[in-house]
C-alpha cells in the first residue's frame, strides 16, 4: 500500500499514468493538479510528434507507394506498390541496385576516414592546448575558425582552391613547391574523393577539438603533477589519465560525428556542384538525386528508410558494446 | 467597368491583385534580370493595375523549386520553365492547361512559331506552356583567329574539327573550341543534336529510352572526341558546369571556337569581346549525316501554376509578356529569338548572325522527345557524359563499348 502511494505521482506504476481506474480517481481526488505535469510536457510531444513523428511516418509511407512526377501533385493517391521500391534500389542485378551498393561502400569508407582523423586532429589539438601559455587563446580561436564559417562560404572557398588551373591548391604544389610538374585534377577524377575528404576532415575536426578541449577542463591536473613526479612521459598520461577521463565525451563525440558524417550532403553538394564526380555520390546526395533529378520519391524515401535502419542498428550496437565495456572498466 | 479577361482589358478585381512571378536567369545575372524586367512589369501594373512580385531564379534551383511548388501548391501564379521540361511538368499536373478559352485569351495560339509552340505539352495534348524566348545553338567562332590562320568558317564537322586543331596550341593555353563538359544540361542537348544527326532517336514511339542504340552511341562518342581524339579542347573544360565558364573562355580568346545558344551574346560582350570580333555559322553536321540538325528548339516557356487563385489576372501577365512590344524590348537584353511568328528580332544588330540564328531556329531544329521522362534523359545522359569527359581529361580511354555501358545505366534508372 505503502510502494503504491509514493509511486503515482510519477505515473511509474505498471498501468502507466491513466492506467490505474479506481486508484487514478483516487490520486486524482487527493492531488487537484495531477495534470500539470503532463499540460507541461505537451507543447513539447505536440511539437516532437508534429516535427519528427509525422514527417518519418510520411517518409515511410512514401517508401510503399509509386511516388513518381506523375502523383506528387495528387500524392495521396500514389499507388501502393508494398516493398516495391525496395526491390527496385537494393536490386544488385541492375544499375540502380549497384550505385545504390557503391554508394553505400564509399560512405561508409568517407566516414571512417573523416570521423577517424577528426577525432585525432581534435584530441591532439586540445591536448596540446591544455597547458597554459601566451599565445593559447589565439590558437583556440584560429582553430574553431572553420567551425564557426557560415558553411557555404567554407566550402565554395575550398572549391576555388582545388580549380585545376587557377586554384591555391595546385599553384601551391606545382608553382611554389615544385613537387609535381603538371597540374592534377581535383575535382574529378581519382583525386575527387581525397578533396572530399579533406574538406570533410576541415569542418569536422574543430567540432572534436572543441568537445575534447571541454572534456579536458573536467580533469583534476593535480593528477597529472602527482604522475609527473612518478616519473610517467606524456604519452603514458594521455593513455592512462586523459583517454579514460575522456571516455564519456567520447562515447558521445565519435556517436554524432558518425552520424553528422554519413548523413553529409553539403559537403558534397556544396563543393561539386552540377559537375558531381562519382566520388561525390555519398548516400545522402544518392537519395537526393533519386529523389529531386528522377524524381522519383517513393524509391528515395524507400533508401531512405533504409539507411535510417542501418543507422540505428549501427548505432545501439556502438552504444551496447560502449556501454558494457564502461561497465567492465568500473 | 468589369473587363473581359481574354481582351487583356482590366477589370475592377485587378488593382487589388498581386502575382507573384518567378523568371529564369536570362541575362548577364539575377541582378541584370530584375533591372531588365522592372521596368517591364511596371509597365504591365500601370496598364493594368496588377501588381506583380518578381523573383529571379537560377538554374540550378529552378527545378527543385517547381518541383516543391507544385507538390505543396504554394508557389508563384505565373513561371518560366526551360521548354525541354514542358512535357515533364505537364506531367505533373500542376501546371494550368492552355485551352481553347486560356489561348484565347493571350491572344490565340496562332500568333506562336508553331515549333515552339510544341514544346509546350505533349503531341496530342493541351499545352501547359507557352513559348517566351526563343533560342538555338550556333557555332560561334573568334574572327581574327580565323583570318590569321588563313581559315574560313567551317561547313561540316570534319571542317570544325579540322580549324579547331589549326587554332591549338597548348603551349600558349589556346584551344580550338571550349566545351561546358560538366553541364548535364549542355552534355545532354548534344547527345541529342550529334543523335539526331545520326538519324537516332532518344526515345521510340512507345515513349521507352532507346539510349543504347548505334547512332546515340557513336553521337555521344563523337562528340566526346572533341577533347579525346581530336585534342581541340582543353581538358580542364571537364571542370566547367556552365555555360558561362566556357562562353569565358572565348571572349578571353582562350578558345577560338563554342556552340552555344543566341543568348551567349550578352555574355561575351560583357566580359570584353566585342560584337564585330565574333561571327557564328550554323553548327555543323558530318558530311555524311542522315539529318542536317543543328539545334534542339531551345527556349524558355512561361506558365500558369493550376494553383493559382488568379487565374485571369495571370493570363493577362502571360499576355503582356508574349505581346509583340515586351518581346522586341526583351529580345535585346535577354538576346533571344522571337516566338512569334511575326516578331522582329532585336537581339544582335549584325544580320548574318541573325540570319543564321533565325533560320537554325525555324527550319534546323528539332525539339527534343516530347515525353514525359524527357527531365530524366537529361539528367541521366547528361551526368553519364560529365563522367565520360572527366575520364577523358583524367587518362582513360574511352571507347564505343564505355560510351555503350555508361548509356545503358542512364537508360535502367528511368523507371
Amino acid at each position: 500500500m505503502a510502494i503504491r502511494t509514493t509511486a503515482a505521482p510519477t505515473g511509474s506504476s505498471p498501468g502507466g499514468p491513466s492506467g490505474g481506474g479506481r486508484s487514478a480517481r483516487r490520486r486524482a481526488a487527493r492531488q487537484p493538479y495531477w495534470w500539470f505535469p503532463y499540460l507541461i510536457v505537451a507543447p513539447a510531444v505536440i511539437f516532437e510528434i508534429a516535427i519528427h513523428i509525422i514527417p518519418m511516418l510520411t517518409g515511410v509511407w512514401m517508401s510503399f507507394v509509386k511516388l513518381t512526377k506523375f502523383y506528387i501533385r495528387n500524392w495521396a493517391n500514389a499507388p501502393f506498390i508494398g516493398l516495391g521500391n525496395y526491390q527496385y534500389a537494393i536490386d544488385i542485378n541492375t544499375s540502380v541496385g549497384q550505385s545504390l551498393v557503391r554508394s553505400f561502400l564509399m560512405t561508409c569508407a568517407y566516414t571512417i576516414i573523416v570521423v577517424g582523423a577528426s577525432w585525432i586532429l581534435g584530441m591532439a589539438a586540445a591536448v596540446a592546448l591544455q597547458k597554459t601559455f601566451r599565445s593559447r587563446a589565439f590558437w583556440r580561436t584560429l582553430f574553431l575558425i572553420p567551425y564557426a564559417l557560415p558553411m557555404y562560404a567554407g566550402i565554395i572557398t575550398w572549391n576555388f582552391m582545388f580549380q585545376r588551373d587557377t586554384g591555391m591548391v595546385n599553384h601551391l604544389l606545382v608553382d611554389q613547391l615544385h613537387l609535381m610538374s603538371s597540374r592534377p585534377f581535383l575535382l574529378i577524377g581519382g583525386n575527387a574523393f581525397g578533396s572530399l575528404v579533406t574538406v570533410a576532415i576541415w569542418r569536422m575536426w574543430p567540432f572534436a577539438f572543441l568537445m575534447i578541449m571541454a572534456g579536458l577542463q573536467s580533469v583534476p591536473t593535480d593528477i597529472y603533477e602527482a604522475s609527473a613526479i612518478d616519473g610517467a612521459t606524456p604519452w603514458r598520461q594521455w593513455r592512462t589519465i586523459t583517454l579514460p577521463m575522456l571516455g564519456s565525451v567520447n562515447k558521445v563525440l565519435v556517436l554524432v560525428m558518425f552520424l553528422w558524417v554519413f548523413n553529409d550532403f553539403n559537403t558534397p553538394y556544396v563543393l561539386f556542384g552540377n559537375g558531381q564526380p562519382p566520388a561525390g555520390d555519398l548516400i545522402s546526395f544518392h537519395i537526393y538525386n533519386a529523389s529531386f533529378l528522377s524524381w522519383d520519391f517513393g524509391t528515395g524515401a524507400a533508401m531512405s528508410v533504409m539507411l535510417l535502419i542501418f543507422l540505428l542498428i549501427v548505432s545501439l550496437i556502438y552504444l551496447f558494446f560502449i556501454n558494457r565495456s564502461g561497465d567492465d572498466n568500473a | 467597368m468589369r473587363g473581359n479577361s481574354s481582351n487583356g482589358e482590366s477589370s475592377s478585381d485587378d488593382s487589388g491583385t498581386t502575382l507573384t512571378y518567378w523568371a529564369s536567369n536570362q541575362g548577364t545575372s539575377l541582378a541584370n534580370d530584375k533591372e531588365v524586367l522592372t521596368p517591364v512589369l511596371a509597365d504591365f501594373t500601370k496598364q493594368t493595375g496588377i501588381k506583380v512580385t518578381l523573383e529571379v531564379i537560377g538554374w540550378n534551383d529552378l527545378q527543385t523549386r517547381i518541383q516543391t511548388a507544385i507538390t505543396s501548391g504554394q508557389g508563384p501564379d505565373v513561371l518560366n520553365i526551360g521548354n525541354t521540361w514542358g512535357v515533364s511538368l505537364q506531367a505533373t499536373g500542376g501546371l494550368m492547361e492552355f485551352a481553347d478559352a486560356e489561348m484565347k485569351a493571350i491572344g490565340g495560339s496562332d500568333r506562336f512559331v508553331k515549333a515552339a509552340l510544341e514544346t509546350g505539352g505533349a503531341p496530342g495534348t493541351t499545352p501547359t506552356s507557352v513559348p517566351l524566348y526563343g533560342l538555338a545553338y550556333g557555332l560561334y567562332y573568334n574572327k581574327a583567329m580565323f583570318k590569321t590562320a588563313g581559315l574560313t568558317p567551317p561547313t561540316t564537322w570534319e571542317e570544325m574539327v579540322s580549324a579547331g586543331k589549326k587554332l591549338t596550341d597548348p603551349s600558349k593555353g589556346v584551344y580550338g573550341m571550349s566545351l561546358a563538359a560538366a553541364s548535364y544540361t549542355e552534355n545532354a542537348h548534344f547527345a541529342f543534336i550529334n543523335a539526331a544527326q545520326n538519324g537516332a532517336a532518344l526515345f521510340d514511339s512507345a515513349g521507352k529510352p532507346t539510349f543504347t542504340s548505334s547512332g546515340v552511341v557513336e553521337g555521344v562518342l563523337r562528340y566526346i572526341d572533341l577533347m579525346q581524339t581530336d585534342k581541340i579542347v582543353n581538358t580542364s573544360d571537364s571542370q566547367y558546369d556552365n555555360g558561362t565558364l566556357s562562353v569565358t573562355a572565348f571572349a578571353k580568346k582562350k578558345a577560338a571556337m563554342i556552340i552555344n545558344q543566341n543568348n551567349a551574346d550578352a555574355t561575351i560582350i560583357s566580359a570584353g569581346m566585342k560584337a564585330d570580333e565574333f561571327g557564328v555559322v550554323p553548327f555543323p553536321a558530318p558530311k555524311d549525316a542522315k539529318k542536317d540538325v543543328a539545334s534542339h528548339i531551345a527556349g524558355i516557356n512561361i506558365a500558369v501554376m493550376k494553383s493559382t487563385k488568379h487565374k485571369d489576372q495571370a493570363l493577362k501577365l502571360v499576355k503582356h509578356m508574349t505581346s509583340e512590344s515586351v518581346q522586341e524590348t526583351l529580345g535585346k537584353p535577354f538576346s533571344s529569338l522571337p516566338v512569334l511568328k511575326d516578331g522582329k528580332a532585336t537581339f544582335t544588330t549584325d544580320a548574318d548572325e541573325l540570319k543564321v540564328f533565325t533560320e537554325v531556329y525555324n527550319t534546323r531544329s528539332e525539339p527534343l522527345p516530347l515525353v514525359a521522362n524527357e527531365d530524366q534523359f537529361e539528367t541521366s545522359v547528361g551526368k553519364a557524359m560529365n563522367n565520360l569527359f572527366a575520364k577523358v581529361a583524367t587518362g582513360t580511354t574511352i571507347r564505343s563499348a564505355d560510351v555503350s555501358s555508361v548509356l545503358k545505366t542512364a537508360q535502367d534508372s528511368i523507371r
